[in-house]
Parts: structure tokens; sequence; C-alpha cells
């Protein structure tokens, strides 16, 4: 079984981004990048399909600027087999999810592992479009995975608890954080990598027109908490729920 | 744009963000334990060898992913990254410990030893510096004297780094007459009879690397653990040098840039006088100066790496790379605890260890004063 998963380069989730002085957005001057930490499991999960001997083949695919190639290069060290790389800058979620039909479409996965958001955006959409548009089975926000039979069986971390969905293949799997722990790539492997096919392509390749559908009217930072207070009693804390902060009636 | 000097690829870019994952899960989460336990776990060189890490630079036939030297600096800033100096300098003592026996070994030294310390399951320092003087290196006292296919050792060396827990010593011994023409290296292993290792030595920083003491008392050692030619130790000494002072050089750039980075979030969270102190000018500007410092000194370490990359004899360049480095850093470490005020005497603020490791960097691997010296002498003074 072939296996798709989707990668992005996002700003390194340590780092404290800032807003930009023009309120565009947040300043990636010299700001340090990484795989998005939700596609990491997601090619952790792929990668240990392989060892399983459940998948046979795995495809990276990142829509993203030149340097993304990074990031493939990553998933390649880390067990993948090739990679696409579509070079689309700041390309939107729809736009992102189209070209991944596109290459859906041609390649053929029996499963495709997306992560469940990236944490620049966390717009939380490419999985579902996705699906949407390829007609494939959904199951969200992954904590277990299990592919046997033509089907894979998906635990979803919901609000009220798990929900075990089953899918018939191909399906589409995005990942929540407790999926798996990833590992981090050997440096042979990296150096093996190198040599590992990585095709560059370009959203005309798929007909897919990149031009942003939504407006970033503006970016501010969020307020500062003010500081708490120290409540003497019970009934106190109760009272200014009910009265100050109005969340309980 | 017209195309200018990039340093780091997209090969060291993919070695940094690995390494960086290894030391957020590896590294960070442990280094307060590992600050107050004076060591670090065996276990981190073995995990530290089963990525790669510790190969970076080192020949493939021994294990190694080949000499680059922008991948070894991505990689030792990354490591460095964690925060703690202690941690940069004990994972890293066979960066000082094993270039004499990758370039001057016999074939056999190497295979023996160069495979073993590079997966991590063996500890290897190096060990020059004497109670009787570390600077003065041509006058170092501690003696071998041949004995057949032995050579006999007598002496002492302190303050060497990994110097307790390390199973390889590259120790610089006297094998002929007085001055630099009379000095070997010799492989000394870790439990051959009459060699003993004090206990760890107490220090301002670097509480995470152990240090330690070294007594040979008719210790005997192999003539085939000499590396390279006898009486031939001052040249390989003095050729190891310039790796290290570049590498001290990387380190105090990573220590003036953690410590601006910690200055750049804290004037923005702390209030002073109802404002962010983000908002003084005194201190904007102070940062100002802190970030021009440091960028100069990156620039001209990384060009002087590149040189090196090259294959060009920077003795003069490389020296010159650590003291303005460690200068940099001197003041930007002193500044950041200024800027954090009190809190940036507690041991809970970054800075405070960041200050506190800093001061080793201008005086190990050729103190300020023999950087000078150096350059003086390249100068034809
Ligand atoms: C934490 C730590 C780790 C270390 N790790 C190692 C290690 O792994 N291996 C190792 O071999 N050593 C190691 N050292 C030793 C280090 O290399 C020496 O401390 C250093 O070379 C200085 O030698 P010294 O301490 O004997 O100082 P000295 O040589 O006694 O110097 C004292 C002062 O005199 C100055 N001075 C000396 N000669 C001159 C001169 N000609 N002109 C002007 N000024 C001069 C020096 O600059 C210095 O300011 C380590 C030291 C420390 C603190
Ligand atoms: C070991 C220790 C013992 C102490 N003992 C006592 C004690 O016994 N009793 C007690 O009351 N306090 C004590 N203190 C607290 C000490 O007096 C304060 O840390 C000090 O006054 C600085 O205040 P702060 O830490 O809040 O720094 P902040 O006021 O937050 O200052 C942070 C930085 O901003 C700068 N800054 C602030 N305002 C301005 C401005 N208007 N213009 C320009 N720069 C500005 C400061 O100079 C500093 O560099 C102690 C502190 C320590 C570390």
């Amino acid at each position: 079984m072939k296996v798709l998963v989707a990668v992005k380069r996002v700003v390194d989730a340590n780092v404290k981004v800032r807003v930009a002085a023009d309120n565009r957005g947040v300043d990636l001057t010299n700001v340090k990048m990484a795989m998005n930490p939700f596609c990491e499991i997601a090619v952790e999960e792929a990668v240990r399909l392989k060892e399983k001997g459940v998948a046979t083949e795995i495809l990276v695919v990142a829509v993203g600027p030149k340097e993304a190639q990074e990031q493939i290069r990553t998933a390649l060290a880390l067990g993948a087999d090739r990679g696409i790389l579509v070079e689309a800058a700041d390309a939107q979620p729809l736009a992102i999810a189209k070209i991944l039909k596109a290459i859906v479409d041609q390649e053929k996965p029996g499963l495709v592992i997306t992560g469940k958001q990236s944490i620049d955006g966390d717009n939380n959409q490419v999985g579902q479009m996705l699906a949407a548009l390829t007609g494939m089975g959904q199951g969200t926000f992954a904590s277990e995975v299990n592919v046997a039979d033509g089907k894979v069986k998906v635990t979803r971390e919901i609000d009220g608890g798990l929900q075990t969905v089953e899918l018939k293949l191909p399906a589409l799997v995005s990942t929540d954080l407790r999926l798996n722990e990833p590992r981090y790539a050997s440096l042979p492997n990296i150096m093996k990598a190198k040599k590992k096919p990585l095709d560059i392509k370009a959203p005309a390749d798929f007909g897919v027109d990149v031009a942003p559908r939504v407006k970033t009217v503006k970016v501010e930072a969020p307020a500062a908490r003010k500081a708490g207070i120290k409540v003497k009693t019970v009934e106190e804390l109760v009272a200014k729920l009910k009265n100050e902060a109005k969340v309980i009636q | 744009m017209p195309p200018f000097q990039q340093y780091f690829g997209e090969t060291q870019n993919i070695v940094r963000q690995t390494v960086r994952k290894f030391v957020q899960q590896e590294i960070t989460p442990f280094v307060n334990e590992w600050e107050e336990a004076g060591e670090l776990p065996r276990s981190l060189y073995e995990k530290a060898g089963a990525a790669g890490i510790l190969g970076i630079g080192y020949p493939e036939e021994f294990g190694g992913s080949g000499f680059d030297i922008f991948t070894k600096i991505a990689a030792s800033e990354e490591i460095m990254a964690c925060g703690s100096g202690g941690v940069a300098a004990s994972l890293g003592s066979l960066d000082i410990g094993l270039p004499p026996i990758v370039h001057w070994g016999s074939p056999e030294l190497k295979q023996r030893i160069c495979p073993d310390v590079i997966a991590g399951r063996k500890i290897q320092c190096l060990a020059i510096t004497e109670p009787g003087g570390g600077s003065d290196v041509a006058s170092l006292r501690t003696r071998a004297i041949r004995d057949g296919d032995h050579y006999i050792v007598n002496g002492s060396k302190t303050f060497i780094t990994s110097g307790v827990n390390a199973d390889y010593y590259t120790v610089a011994v006297r094998t002929g007459g007085e001055g630099y023409g009379g000095i070997s290296l010799l492989l000394i292993e870790k439990g051959t009879p009459g060699f003993v290792v004090s206990k760890k030595l107490k220090k301002m920083g670097w509480w995470a690397s152990d240090t330690a003491e070294l007594f040979f008392q008719d210790v005997r050692v192999p003539v085939a653990n000499l590396i390279g030619q006898e009486n031939a130790g001052f040249y390989v000494i003095m050729t190891n040098f310039q790796m290290e002072r570049l590498n001290l050089a990387v380190m105090a750039n990573t220590t003036s840039q953690l410590a601006l980075n910690a200055c750049l979030d804290y004037v923005q969270e702390r209030q002073a006088f109802g404002k962010p102190l983000a908002k003084f000018q005194v201190l904007r500007h102070k940062l100002a100066e802190m970030a021009t410092q440091l960028e100069a000194s990156k620039e001209f370490t990384y060009r002087v790496a590149a040189k090196i990359g090259a294959g060009e004899s920077v003795v003069k360049e490389v020296s010159m790379a650590k003291n303005f480095a460690t200068s940099v850093s001197d003041r930007v470490t002193y500044d950041a605890v200024q800027v954090f005020g009190g809190m940036g005497y507690m041991r809970e603020s970054l800075v405070e260890r960041l200050y506190r490791d800093n001061r080793i960097l201008a005086i190990g691997g050729g103190t300020y004063e023999i950087m000078n010296e150096v350059i003086a002498k390249q100068m034809g003074l």
C-alpha cells in the first residue's frame, strides 16, 4: 500500500513569534523554521506502517516555498521514499487541498496522512477539505490507527472522550498529538536522503490557482493577561464567577 | 537579488533541525538535573552517537558522516542552545581528544579507538594542562620514559574536561628534552595500573561537565598508543587548537545569542514605572549594541570557518575570532544579567547560568592573553 503524507514548513514550535511591525502577520526574518509538529507525527505513523509491512511506499508532499525541500528531505531521512514539492509560498488551505487532490488522483495512495493542523495558521482544514474533494472517508484527530483487511480503524480524540471509526481504504487520517512520539533523523540517514528522488512542481502543473481567497486584515498580539487576585472563601469565588466573570449562573 | 555568501545550505539546515529536535527531546528536559549532578549520563553519549551527532566531522570509515565545517557548526550551535555550556563541553570533549588520533594515529589505533568514541560507547578527552601551568604548553612536565615496548608515565594533569568519566585520554607527555621539541601524545586508557582520576572538581560554571585532575604513577603505556611521531607532539597540539578555538568562538556567539534572545523576551514582559522595559531608551540601546556586537562576531567567526573549510591556514584569524567572540559574550552576558535585574541573579534564569558558563571561554583552549601573543607573533612582532 502506498501512503501519502503531507508535510508543512512552519515556524519552529519553540520560537516565540512576534507580530510584524506592519501588523500583516508575524515577523519571520531570521526565525527558525521546522516541520510542523503534527506533520512529524504523520511521517512517524507512515514510517511505522512501513516497518510493520503495511505500507510499501511513502510519498511525502509539501506545498510551500523552495526551502520546504528541507522538510521533505527530513521526512526522507526519517524513512519516506520520495517527495514532491509544489512550490507555492503562503498557499491557503483550499488551494493546498486542491493540489493534494490532484496528486492523490495521480498517485492513488491507499492512505493519506496529514497533521490535524499546522501551527502557523492553526486552520485545521486541509485534511477535511482533501477528504471531501477526493470522496475519501476521513478519520481526523487520530490517537490510534490500525490498518487491516482494506480498512483503517481510527481512534479519534473528541471533546467527550474517544471515538472509534472504521473507514474503507483509500482513506484520510489526520494526526493528533498523542498518536505517537516522532523519532529524529540520524546523520547517516540525512546523508542518504540526499539521493532519494524529490520532484519539484508548480501549482499550474495541477491546474490549481493559488491566489488567496481570504484576506488578513490585521494581526495583533493577544492582550497581556492581567494579574490575578486571591479570594478568601469558596463563596466569594462563586460570587465572582457569577457576577463579575459571568461564567456560571 | 544578486547572490551573496551563504554559509549554511540545505544539508546544514536539515542537520540543524535534526540536532535541535534531539536537543529538545534528549537534553533540554534534563539540563537542570545534570547541572546538579555535575556530569552527564553515559546514555546521552550513546544516544548522540546513535543519532550520528558525535560523528559529524569524522571519516565515514569510523562511523562518521564526513567533514563539513558548517554542518559541524550548525550542530554545535544547536547543542549549545540547550543553554548549558557544561553539556556542550563534555558531550563535545571528543572533538578535542579524538582529532589527533584521527589525523596522526596509527591505522591500528584509529580502528581500535575511533568507532567506539564516535558511536558514544566510549568517552574521549584531551589532557594537556598541568597543575604547574597550562598556557606554557612547551614546559609541561609529565614524563614518559621508554622501556622496551612501553612508556612509563609519571606526572599529573588538571582541569580535564570529561576527565572523570572518560575511557580514553589523549595525554601530552615529555618524551624528549626540554622545550617544545620533546613533547609527544599518548593514548592512555582508564584502568591502566597507576593511573588515578580525582573526584570531580567544583567549578564556577560548566557544572554539567565532569572536570578532573589526573595522576600518573609508573603507568605502563604500550608504544603502540603513541599518537604521531615521538617528540612531534607540540605540532599536533597546536594544529588541534585551531578547531578547538573556532568551536569556542562558536560557543561564545551562541551564548551571546541565547542571552540576547532571553533579554528580548524579558523586556517585552517586564514592566517598570508603568511601561515595558522595552520602552526605556537606555535599555533599547543596550540591546541594539548587544545585537550589533554579536552580529559582527558571528559574521567574522563564519568567515574564518569558511577559510578553514577551504583549507587555508588561519592561525591569526582564528585566535582573533576567539578573542573577539569571547569579549562580546563577556559583555553580552554581563548586560543580560543587568537587564534582568534581580531576576538575572537567580538560578531560575537562563542568563544567570550563561553568565557563569561564559567565563571559561576566554580561558580554555588558550587564554585571551595567549591568543594575543599568537596574533602578535603572526604580525611579525
Ligand atoms: C572548565 C575548564 C575545562 C578545561 N578543560 C581542559 C581540557 O579538557 N584539557 C586540558 O588540557 N585543559 C583544560 N583546561 C585547562 C585550560 O586550557 C587552562 O586553564 C588554560 O590553558 C590556562 O592555563 P592555566 O589555567 O594553567 O593558567 P596559567 O597558564 O597559569 O595563566 C594564568 C594567567 O596568566 C596569563 N599568562 C600566562 N602566560 C602568559 C604570557 N606569556 N603572556 C601574558 N599572559 C600570560 C594567562 O593568560 C592567565 O591570565 C580547562 C580549564 C577549565 C577551567
Ligand atoms: C541577592 C539579592 C538580594 C536582595 N535583597 C533585597 C532585600 O533585602 N530587600 C529588598 O527589598 N530587595 C532586595 N533585592 C531586590 C533588589 O533590590 C532589586 O532586584 C533591584 O532593586 C532591581 O529591581 P528588579 O529586580 O525588580 O529589577 P527591575 O526593576 O525589573 O529592573 C530590570 C532592569 O530594568 C532597568 N530599569 C528599570 N527601570 C528603569 C528606568 N526607569 N530606566 C532605565 N532602566 C530601568 C533596571 O536598571 C534593570 O536593568 C535583592 C535582590 C537580589 C538579587
